[in-house]
């Protein structure tokens, strides 16, 4: 069944967004979403290294032997981590402090090399290209909603950039449960619930 | 046979050319990115032990080779003099080393303040090392000489409470700095004529 280009695009924001519907990814979610601009910035870097891997596993598909294709994905996505992460050192040195070791971990990442094996690997540049983007769009959204849910919750604040902006009120008792790691696992398990009874077919 | 030699061919240049990009792109970054770790691992300790400087410390600066390390010092310039180094040790604490910058102070050679820059111990507890002005303001002002101590150990510097170990690693650190100051202060000199103007 060919899908239609908007399709290909559209997919990765609903259908098949990665860690809601794929369950795919799922240490990064877990780990970054502290705050939602440390989910903007995963989210970013991924779908950079998602889109860049995505072109160039495909254009490079016929010529990859398959008995070493794994090894020529790893390559390339690894090439494009690395890339991120100096260009995020060199340029957001505060949000690369904050992301840590989660940057250079995106190379491991089933969601990237799902994609290159799964999509890349079998269509156009194009698609892969419409593809990438879209599976990293939808990527970036679910961390900042999950994000948003637990820094709301834990600290009654946001933060989009930099500074957080206050949305509860001073008399809001922060429930920092929520920004702890347990909390992670609650709000991740509570927002696949969700997603489930609206998407219930 | 064909196959074997396409995949090695393949994969080797495939790695040749990832090799080259990201060797291009380091050398591209690498200044930045040691300005930017400067700024903001080092840079706020040292702002704030240069608070009022005339100068921007981050940006004035020299190494000096002291046996196997080479250490970098900051200038602080104050009524338009050179007046204040600044460089980083370190002391064993609770959760590892933690890392102290000490501004110095070089016509009397006291210690104009010191700051922590990198740590991991407790947080609410050692963690306080850092994020309580009050207790690294006890050092100011203090003459070297003599190492310091915490009051537990017959010194005068007041511990954090519940955070002996980290108190004591602070103070070994800024002891440590009273060291090595001695040792390179003919070079530490030598090298700030050079920051006049």
């Amino acid at each position: 069944m060919a899908k239609s280009l908007t399709q290909e695009f559209v997919k990765g924001l609903w259908d098949e967004v990665p860690p809601f519907r794929l369950v795919l990814g799922l240490c990064p979610v877990l780990a970054v979403t502290k705050s939602v601009e440390n989910g903007i910035g995963m989210g970013v870097a991924t779908t950079f290294v998602l889109v860049g891997s995505n072109v160039l596993v495909s254009i490079l598909r016929k010529l990859i032997p398959s008995k070493v294709r794994i090894a020529c994905f790893i390559v390339i996505i690894a090439t494009f981590v690395t890339v991120v992460e100096l260009i995020m050192q060199a340029y957001a040195y505060p949000l690369f402090l904050k992301l840590g070791i989660f940057i250079p971990l995106i190379v491991v990442n089933c969601i990237v090399l799902g994609r290159a094996e799964a999509f890349a690997s079998k269509n156009s540049v194009f698609r892969s290209l419409l593809d990438g983007l879209g599976i990293g769009i939808g990527f970036t959204l679910s961390l900042v909603a999950l994000a948003a849910v637990r820094e709301l919750l834990g600290t009654g604040a946001l933060t989009f950039w930099v500074t957080p902006i206050q949305i509860f009120g001073p008399s809001y008792q922060p429930f920092s449960f929520m920004i702890e790691a347990p909390g992670a696992f609650m709000a991740l398990g509570l927002m696949l619930c969700l997603m489930n009874l609206v998407g219930k077919k | 046979m064909r196959e074997m030699i396409k995949m090695v061919v393949v994969l080797t240049i495939l790695s040749f050319f990832s090799g080259g990009v990201l060797a291009y792109l380091r050398n591209n970054t690498q200044e930045r990115i040691d300005n930017q770790v400067l700024e903001f691992v080092k840079g706020p300790a040292v702002r704030t032990i240069f608070e009022g400087a005339g100068n921007n410390p981050i940006a004035d600066r020299f190494n000096i080779k002291d046996g196997d390390v080479e250490r970098t010092f900051f200038v602080g310039n104050f009524d338009g003099e050179p007046r204040g180094v600044a460089f980083e040790t370190s002391g064993k604490g609770y959760g590892g080393e933690v890392g102290l910058m000490v501004g110095i102070n070089v016509k009397d050679n006291k210690l104009i303040g010191v700051g922590v820059t990198t740590h991991a111990e407790t947080p609410g507890m050692g963690a306080k090392a850092k994020s309580d002005p009050n207790f690294v303001a006890q050092f100011k002002d203090l003459a070297l000489g003599e190492p310091f101590k915490v009051t537990a150990d017959g010194g005068s510097v007041n511990a954090i409470s519940g955070a002996t170990i980290t108190s004591r690693a602070v103070s070994a650190a800024a002891s440590e700095a009273g060291e090595i100051y001695r040792k390179l202060k003919p070079q530490i000199d030598e090298k700030l004529t050079g920051f006049k103007k």
